[in-house]
């Protein structure tokens, strides 16, 4: 019955940036991370060698969420919090289809903390992008789930008194297979992150800092800027020692279950530096997510990346195996078992 | 199997039983089985259950009491019976719950073993009902149920708790002989249910037939009764509840709009057993999605309505309450989605397992903004097939979210169904966009039906954004304008609106002018009908009709209403339909309301109508 949903002409030509710009004005602030964010995902869309017209973007509500709009492929902007429910619906009704979640801080963690739970836990194949700017934007300037304790906001003039939300570490606790962070100002660090999340198949989160300039501006101090970045944050490579800093001088080690940085001489670099794997204990990647703070560098990269059996596949699957020849009988089904005659 | 029996015949038109027991009695089971073979002798029936929320109340307590009431005769049936003439008691907290509504002079069969100091106890009674004279006016069959199947399984090696499990099947052996029912269908099913325990079904298949036995052979029966065939239209037949009913519509909209059913739903009270029947039916490329909550089950199903699938949500009142924000985003995106509410006793949690129709303005009103959605009801158990399907050709044809109200007394009753020919059952189908040459317009509509194109992902040149923003007329584009949004406020009421165009005319049972105008809709259909057809036998001035189509109303409700000097709503709620019909047609209606959670008696509309034809007013 699928088949008949979707008359598919040929494949479409190749495709270029442009292709995956909408007609639409770009109405977010001047100076926006997510211009960058959206700017690198157009870019990576024809690269994947999927029709447009295959790909969805699905959003729920704040200034991230007006995402879809700017992408000129199929998408929803939905309702606050609830993108994942959608999306999963569409991706199991529709597994050819290519879902590609766009969310919040506030959007994800807050309103829909549960449907990103569950989406995740389930592995729908889902790619999840999480703009965090630790703020709510769009109803200027209010306390997110992220905000730091003690953050002054408009609607916490003495300062917030609820701990923050660790994205990576809620990702990690619903065991989802693919774990990742990037920042809206490393483009091309973002542009490698989201194409192995784009490739990834099941639920891939991944957690973009998004900074908000004029609500919560420099939310990331350190990681976002090119000056500082190097030193402030190490980038996880599968299989390599977690080397960083600009002279490629500083490491990480595990005391006992406590990540710590060492310095040594860059020719020298020690052999207990702790080796990224990316399909290690989830333990090790969420030990990984608490580097910050106290001169420890933020870690970027993909935190995990596992395969595993996804939902909508399961879901598929059972309907392909009981589709038998005659099984669909409906008369059969609407008659019963035990019927009788009445003459 | 042929009953051989010496005893004499008593030939009745009609008998109200009630089984009533604990929950863990079997009590439902029971009942279902007796309906079985009771639609099988060939008798017109209508079933109600009536359960405790609680799965398993401490045994022996009044809120651990289980019934099942089924009305079945040689004539035609319309409800499961105003009072049961024989009620079948396995415990005095079952006898205490259930003897105000056993008619006077009616039979109570009860099991003399569970009368003891420790039930009476737990029952809250402080004498013996079977000695304290309170039963006087009734009459009792004291029957030793425990001890009778505890011989009948001697040699079996069963403890006292398993024998005590099979006491139901002799009480029904007994209830088979003394209403001459087959026990053959129930002898299958017991080989069927426990075929992997053997010894199970071997004793419970003793204890039926030794029931039998004992009521035949008992000097306590000297007759037994019969209840003729009802001439009913010929044709094939099976038992049907209101859910199963519901769902099984759901799999022919399906095949009948040739696209895939997708169910989200969340367990709730009492519309589970739908998304039970829905998840067996892989077969049938049945889609269901148990979600996380009410809100994620309609956001699944949305996003399957926008891929091009027959979306349904399903869930009583309490669920409703949460998806109403996503049913406005259905209505901002128009998509077709189907929204199932089982209704059950509010507010807030309310009566989880009791009936009401007290959610027909919540599914008219209750979302923000000016937000139409139409809304259709069933009247009986097998006519949520019926609607179910009338529900989905809506949604499809004019791509709009609809409701499907049924409520706790339809969806869990049952009633003999005339198994409707696939063949003769209309086509649903619905074209999806395809690309022309010319720019893709999402909101431009078709002039008929104000319907927009349904472009679903995967067509290459139809790709578009759609989401819960106002909407720009034609483009579908974000749209602020003062103009605009008044003028898609307009088109989407509108659109609703216009479905009136296909709704057929009203039946009316009775004359054309008269007294008294009865207007039903869902579940009390039953009871007005019956009490409808109890004038006709004298006088000629009562009438009813019984709305199925609640949003539009059909367009010739409004000249109906004026031919008559009184009009009576009957609502199992505090005057909903009546609010609607006063409002839009300025006619001075009556309301009738009984929030009980139980269903009307033909006596209270009777009664009701009798009190408007003899006021002078």
């Amino acid at each position: 019955m699928a088949d008949t949903l979707t008359a598919s002409p040929a494949p479409s030509a190749p495709m270029n940036r442009q292709d995956f710009v909408s007609d639409q004005i770009v109405r977010w602030c001047p100076g926006c991370g997510d211009y960058a964010i959206l700017a690198s995902v157009q870019k990576l869309m024809p690269s994947l060698g999927i029709p447009r017209e295959k790909i969805v973007f699905v959003s729920g509500i704040g200034c991230s969420s007006r995402f879809p709009y700017y992408m000129n492929t199929y998408g929803m902007h939905s309702i606050h919090g609830r993108a994942p429910t959608f999306a999963t619906g569409l991706k199991s009704a529709r597994p050819d289809l290519t879902v590609w979640v766009v969310t919040g801080d506030g959007d994800g963690l807050s309103i829909g903390g549960n449907h990103l739970l569950h989406a995740l836990r389930r592995n729908v194949d889902l790619k999840i992008l999480l703009f965090n700017n630790k703020i709510y934007g769009l109803t200027k300037g209010q306390a997110s789930p992220t905000s730091e304790l003690g953050k002054k906001t408009k609607s916490s003039p003495f300062g917030t008194i609820d701990r923050p939300i660790n994205p990576l570490r809620f990702a990690l606790a619903a065991e989802a297979p693919f774990v990742a962070r990037t920042v809206d100002t490393d483009v091309t660090h973002m542009g490698q992150v989201l194409e192995r999340a784009a490739k990834h198949k099941g639920s891939a989160f991944v957690e973009i800092y998004q900074n908000c300039i004029v609500f919560n501006d420099a939310a990331f101090p350190g990681v976002q800027s090119r000056d500082t970045r190097d030193d402030a944050a190490v980038k996880l490579e599968h299989g390599k020692p977690m080397i960083f800093g600009k002279a490629k001088d500083k490491g990480v080690k595990l005391n006992g279950f406590k990540p710590e940085v060492v310095t040594f001489d860059p020719a020298k670099p020690p052999s207990d530096l702790l080796v990224h794997d990316e399909k290690a204990n989830p333990a090790v990647a969420y030990m990984l997510t608490e580097l910050e703070g106290d001169d420890l560098p933020v870690a970027m990269g993909v935190f995990r990346d596992v395969e595993s059996p996804t939902f909508d596949g399961l879901m598929n699957q059972q309907i392909a195996e009981n589709a038998k020849p005659g099984a669909d009988d409906l008369q059969k089904l609407l008659t019963g078992s035990d019927s009788w005659e009445v003459k | 199997m042929e009953t051989t029996t010496t005893k004499p015949v008593e030939e009745i038109d009609s008998v109200t039983i009630r089984f009533a027991g604990d929950s863990g009695d079997g009590i439902q089971l029971t009942g279902g089985q007796f309906t079985t073979a009771t639609a099988l002798a060939g008798n017109d029936l209508s079933t109600l259950p009536d359960y405790p929320a609680e799965i398993r109340a401490p045994a022996g307590t009044l809120p651990g009491v289980s019934g099942f009431q089924i009305h079945f005769s040689s004539r035609d049936v319309l409800t499961p019976g105003d009072a049961p003439q024989v009620l079948v008691a396995m415990n005095p907290a079952a006898l205490k719950a259930n003897i105000k509504d056993l008619e006077a002079g009616g039979t109570i069969l009860v099991n003399t073993d569970a009368f003891n100091a420790t039930s009476f106890k737990k029952a809250g009674i402080s004498t013996n009902p079977l000695e304290d004279g309170s039963l006087k006016g009734f009459r009792v069959i004291p029957i030793a149920l425990t001890t009778l199947t505890d011989n009948a399984l001697k040699g079996m090696n069963m403890t006292r708790t398993q024998v005590d499990r099979c006491k139901n099947f002799f009480a029904l052996g007994i209830m088979y002989w003394l209403y001459e029912r087959p026990i053959e269908s129930t002898m299958s099913w017991i080989q069927k249910k426990f075929k992997k325990v053997p010894e199970i079904a071997k004793a419970n298949t003793l204890a039926l037939q030794a029931g039998h036995a004992y009521a035949e052979t008992t000097e306590i029966f000297e007759h037994h009764y019969r209840v003729k065939k009802a001439p009913i239209k010929p044709g094939r037949y099976r038992n049907i509840m209101g859910n199963e009913a519901a769902a099984l519509g759901l799999i022919a909209a399906s095949k009948l709009s040739a696209r895939p059913l997708y169910y989200g739903s969340y367990p709730i009270t009492p519309a589970s057993d739908i998304l039970h029947e829905l998840s067996k039916h892989k077969a049938f490329e049945v889609r269901t999605f148990q979600a996380e909550d009410e809100i994620a089950a309609i956001g699944a199903a949305i996003g399957a309505s926008f891929g091009g699938h027959l979306a349904v949500t399903g869930t009583s009142g309490p669920g409703v309450a949460l998806k109403s924000e996503a049913i406005g985003l259905a209505v901002m995106t128009e998509l077709p989605l189907v929204i199932v509410n089982i209704q059950r006793g509010g507010p807030s949690t309310g009566l989880p397992t009791k009936t009401e129709q007290a959610d027909l303005l919540q599914a008219l009103f209750g979302r923000n903004g000016e937000c139409p959605v139409p809304v259709v009801s069933a009247a009986t158990p097998g006519e949520c097939f019926t609607m179910v399907i009338e529900a989905c050709r809506i949604a499809l044809k004019y791509m709009t979210p609809v409701f499907f109200l049924s409520d706790g007394y339809l969806g869990n009753g049952s009633e003999p169904w005339l198994v409707p020919d696939v063949s003769k059952l209309p086509s649903l189908k619905v074209a999806n966009a395809v690309r022309s040459d010319e720019k893709f317009l999402p909101y431009k509509r078709d002039p008929q039906t104000l319907a927009r194109p349904w472009a679903v992902p995967g067509t290459a040149g139809l790709e578009h954004r759609i989401g819960g923003l106002e909407k720009q007329d034609v483009t579908g584009n974000v749209n602020y304008e003062p103009d605009n949004h008044e003028h898609m406020v307009r088109t989407r009421a509108a659109k609703v609106a216009g479905i009136a165009k296909d709704i057929p005319p009203t039946p009316i049972l009775g004359p054309k002018k008269g007294k008294v105008l009865i207007v039903g809709w869902g579940s009390t259909y039953g009871a007005i009908t019956a009490a409808v057809r109890e004038f006709h036998a004298k006088e000629d001035s009562v009438a009813a009709i019984h709305l199925r189509h609640l949003n539009p109303l059909p367009p010739d409700l409004g000249e109906i209403l004026f031919n008559y000097e009184k009009v009576l709503v009957p609502e199992m709620n505090m005057g909903q339909l009546l609010m609607l019909l006063r409002s839009k047609f300025l006619v001075p209606a009556i309301g009738l309301n009984k929030i009980k959670g139980q269903p009307f008696k033909i006596s209270e509309i009777r009664n009701k109508v009798q009190e408007l034809l003899d006021s002078k007013e």
